[in-house]
């Protein structure tokens, strides 16, 4: 763990505070202390989410919480449909999915990866990739990428829409479906709508292959850079097929170390507790998990893309293999580390998907009508899965008659939660030096958060729109500098 | 027939036959009257108050008015549209109808008859009242947040199942829903999920166990068909398609 969690004597330390942060999902944000030299001695990302969501579905029906519980989220709801779904399967009895049910989920989570990676890149991040860290803040945003790249722009729009008629199909709706029930699924898809969804599928397979290609000039572009920026060693955890393939929907947990070495591998997700522990500190809402065999100190793991694609093996499909093993050449066999390798590894996600769609759309079983398998009735459910933003872990309780008496989620940014905070430590400490406050330096903290897609919850129609306000506090407590970003997006210094 | 008694709805002349409410005639006619707390096969209430027309310039309730040769009823008019939008609106705030998560979505009587009458948003403050959930009974639920007072569980429970296990206690804005058992509580009373009480409530209040959200959106009873011509949940109820 850094040692800029928690300085000595706060008090006596200047105080910058970014916030809201802007081009992520919900509200945070970042407080620096600097000394008087201007050198950073304390850097903390804030969040306040999810409270009161594991309250107040206590006293409802368990079969209501795949429907209810996917509000927590306008960008990925179906991840939290899908999570709750297998837990209240774990509820009903449930054995085994029917093909038709396991295939169907699985088109619905593919399409909805595809549609949030689509989202973060090229929406939020291909502004700071394409144009640079620093560049003009009026420039650096989705419209200016529609100006300069209008091609880039219009593939990122078709990518998510495609993903969202997945969903649609899947699901009854684009955002807040109903698919996935206790058991199974309550649809699954006819000629027309299996007819409708392979017409562009070869041309989304094109276009995440260029998408790739794209990231990797950008990477390669300034490579020894975007190596280091933000980079910090952590261990890696995330879902794992039976035979070592990547795997987003079912499967077993793995962890491996800074070096790549294995701390646990096929661990039945629905044990996690044996495994991770969560702790608490005082300074924010969100909580700390931990890898409980290392300790809080230096348990904490990443997960999402980048860990995925260390993580697995290999790849079910091969676009997306061939590009893991270029991916996996950046650091000759260990993990790659850097922070900016989640955007490659999100894109190399975002390719497997439109593979694994098509493979799914000529499967016969997504149209079969088995749809539902029930068994007796249990008192706890577990469901876990990979949300495009890492393991998402939902785990309910109920009582005799069905009435929900106990929920816990980890949500995926919760479990990024140490990383992003030692990203923005690192990059704090390299690059924020001095009293002087510029906007784009500020931002760098802003990249260093985006590569991790966090879901701070649900205001991203806000994006590009959020107030932004930096003040600069002295150590005898007086402002001595203040930037304000309005509306309009036009930035002008508060204090001369 | 020559000799057939008919008024005029909306310009429209509806026959009736003696003892016919305006609601009957209407409804055998096939002409749409909204309403909540009425169902044919029940002794009319004339309580939700969604149904009043005007007869001859007064407003009375169609289902409790009785037909009358040669007068004129106007159910269609902008007046009685936004007066049937705010006392639905009223319901809504009563009670904790969050539509978003209830599995009664897309076959809501209430949500249905809501969007027939535009009512898009609400003009009231919520009460956001602490209602319960009773879940005692091995086939039923009833979420009492969803209850809007309609009788209909009460005249089906009273006339039809001969069990008169509903009743509602209490008066102004503390009536609700009460059920006769030892406990309160529908588990350790008589009803059984064959009851007609069952398959009348045209919210999500009483509801089937184990089956929610098992008509995908696009399918449920008023994805197919606005509620003037599909009519009400009662009917969809007691098919095998939900
Ligand atoms: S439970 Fe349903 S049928 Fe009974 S009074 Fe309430 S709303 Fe009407």
């Amino acid at each position: 763990m850094s040692s800029l969690e928690t300085a000595d004597h706060p008090e006596k330390l200047n105080r910058v505070v970014i916030e809201p942060l802007t081009r992520v999902e919900g509200h945070g944000k970042v407080t620096l202390l600097q000394d008087n030299d201007g050198h950073i001695r304390q850097a903390r990302l804030h969040i306040v989410e999810f409270r009161g969501f594991e309250k107040f579905i206590q006293g409802r029906p368990y079969w209501e919480l795949p429907v209810l519980v996917q509000r927590l989220c306008g960008i990925c709801p179906v991840s939290h449909h899908l999570a709750a779904a297998k837990a209240t399967d774990m509820l009903v009895g449930t054995q085994q999915l029917t093909p038709t049910a396991e295939k169907i989920r699985r088109l619905m989570h593919y399409g909805q990866t595809m549609q949030s990676h689509a989202l973060h890149f090229f929406h939020l991040c291909s502004p700071d990739l394409l144009f640079g860290f620093d560049d003009e803040v009026r420039h650096r945003n989705i419209v200016g990428v529609i100006e300069d790249y209008p091609e880039i722009a219009r593939q990122g729009v078709l990518l998510r829409k495609y993903g969202q008629e997945v969903i649609r199909l899947t699901s009854g709706k684009r955002i807040h479906g109903t698919g996935a029930i206790p058991g199974g699924v309550n649809k699954s898809l006819d000629r027309h709508e299996i007819d409708y969804l392979l017409k562009d599928i070869d041309q989304m397979i094109r276009w995440g292959k260029d998408a790739v290609e794209l990231i990797k000039r950008i990477f390669f572009e300034h490579e020894a850079y975007h190596l280091a920026f933000a980079t910090i060693d952590s261990n890696m955890l995330g879902m794992i097929g039976d035979n070592g393939a990547f795997e987003l929907y079912a499967g077993g947990l793995r962890a491996r170390d800074r070096d790549g070495k294995l701390l646990f591998d096929h661990v039945d997700a629905t044990r996690y507790t044996d495994y991770i522990r969560e702790e608490v500190k005082n300074w924010t809402y969100m909580k700390f998990p931990f890898i409980d065999s290392i300790g809080p100190e230096n348990g904490w793991y990443r997960v999402g893309p980048l860990a995925r694609v260390n993580n697995c093996d290999f790849f079910a499909t091969p676009l997306a293999e061939n590009e893991r093993q270029v991916f996996r050449q950046l650091a000759s066999g260990k993990p790659v580390q850097a922070t900016l390798g989640y955007h490659w590894a999100r894109l190399i996600e975002l390719l497997y998907c439109t593979e694994a769609i098509k493979e799914l759309l000529h499967d016969p079983d997504i149209s079969g009508t088995e749809l539902m398998s029930r068994g007796e009735m249990q008192g706890c459910g577990v469901g876990v899965l990979e949300a495009p933003r890492g393991t998402l872990i939902h785990h309910y309780e109920i009582d005799d008659e069905g009435i929900v008496t106990r929920a816990n989620l980890i949500v995926s940014t919760t479990n990024n939660n140490q990383a992003m905070n030692e990203s923005i430590r690192q990059v704090a400490s390299t690059w924020l030096d001095g009293n002087e406050l510029t906007e784009p330096l500020l931002n760098q903290i802003e990249v260093a958060i985006r590569a991790y897609d966090p879901c701070l919850s649900c205001a991203t129609h806000a994006m590009g729109k959020m107030p932004l306000e930096i003040t600069l506090v002295n150590a005898k407590g007086e402002v001595i500098d203040r930037l304000e970003k309005g509306a309009t997006g036009l930035i002008r210094r508060a204090l001369v | 027939m020559s000799g057939e008694k008919t008024f005029i709805l909306d310009g429209k002349p509806i026959a009736f036959e003696d003892g016919d409410t305006i609601m009957d005639a209407a409804l055998r006619a096939g002409e749409y009257i909204p309403h909540l707390c009425h169902n044919p096969e029940f002794t009319p209430h004339g309580s939700c108050r969604i149904c009043m027309v005007e007869v001859d310039g007064r407003q009375v309730s169609a289902c409790t008015f009785p037909a009358a040769e040669g007068s004129g009823v106007v159910n269609d008019s902008d007046q009685l549209t936004a007066q049937r939008r705010s006392l639905l609106q009223m319901l809504f705030v009563e009670g904790n109808h969050i539509c978003p998560g209830c599995e009664k979505s897309g076959a809501c009587q209430l949500q249905a008859v809501a969007y027939y009458t535009g009512m898009l948003a609400l003009d009231f403050t919520h009460f956001f009242p602490r209602r319960s959930v009773d879940a005692s009974h091995p086939d039923a639920v009833i979420d009492f947040n969803r209850c809007i007072l309609c009788e209909l569980c009460v005249r089906a429970s009273r006339e039809v199942d001969k069990k008169n296990l509903f009743s509602i206690s209490g008066r102004g804005i503390n009536s609700h829903l009460v059920i006769d058992s030892p406990t309160g509580k529908l588990g350790d009373s008589a009803f059984a999920a064959t009851d007609k009480a069952m398959h009348v409530c045209p919210v999500g209040a009483i509801l089937p166990r184990h089956t929610a959200y098992n008509t995908p959106v696009g399918k449920r009873l008023y994805d197919r068909q606005p509620v003037n011509m599909v009519g009400d949940v009662a009917g969809y109820e007691e098919t095998d398609e939900r």
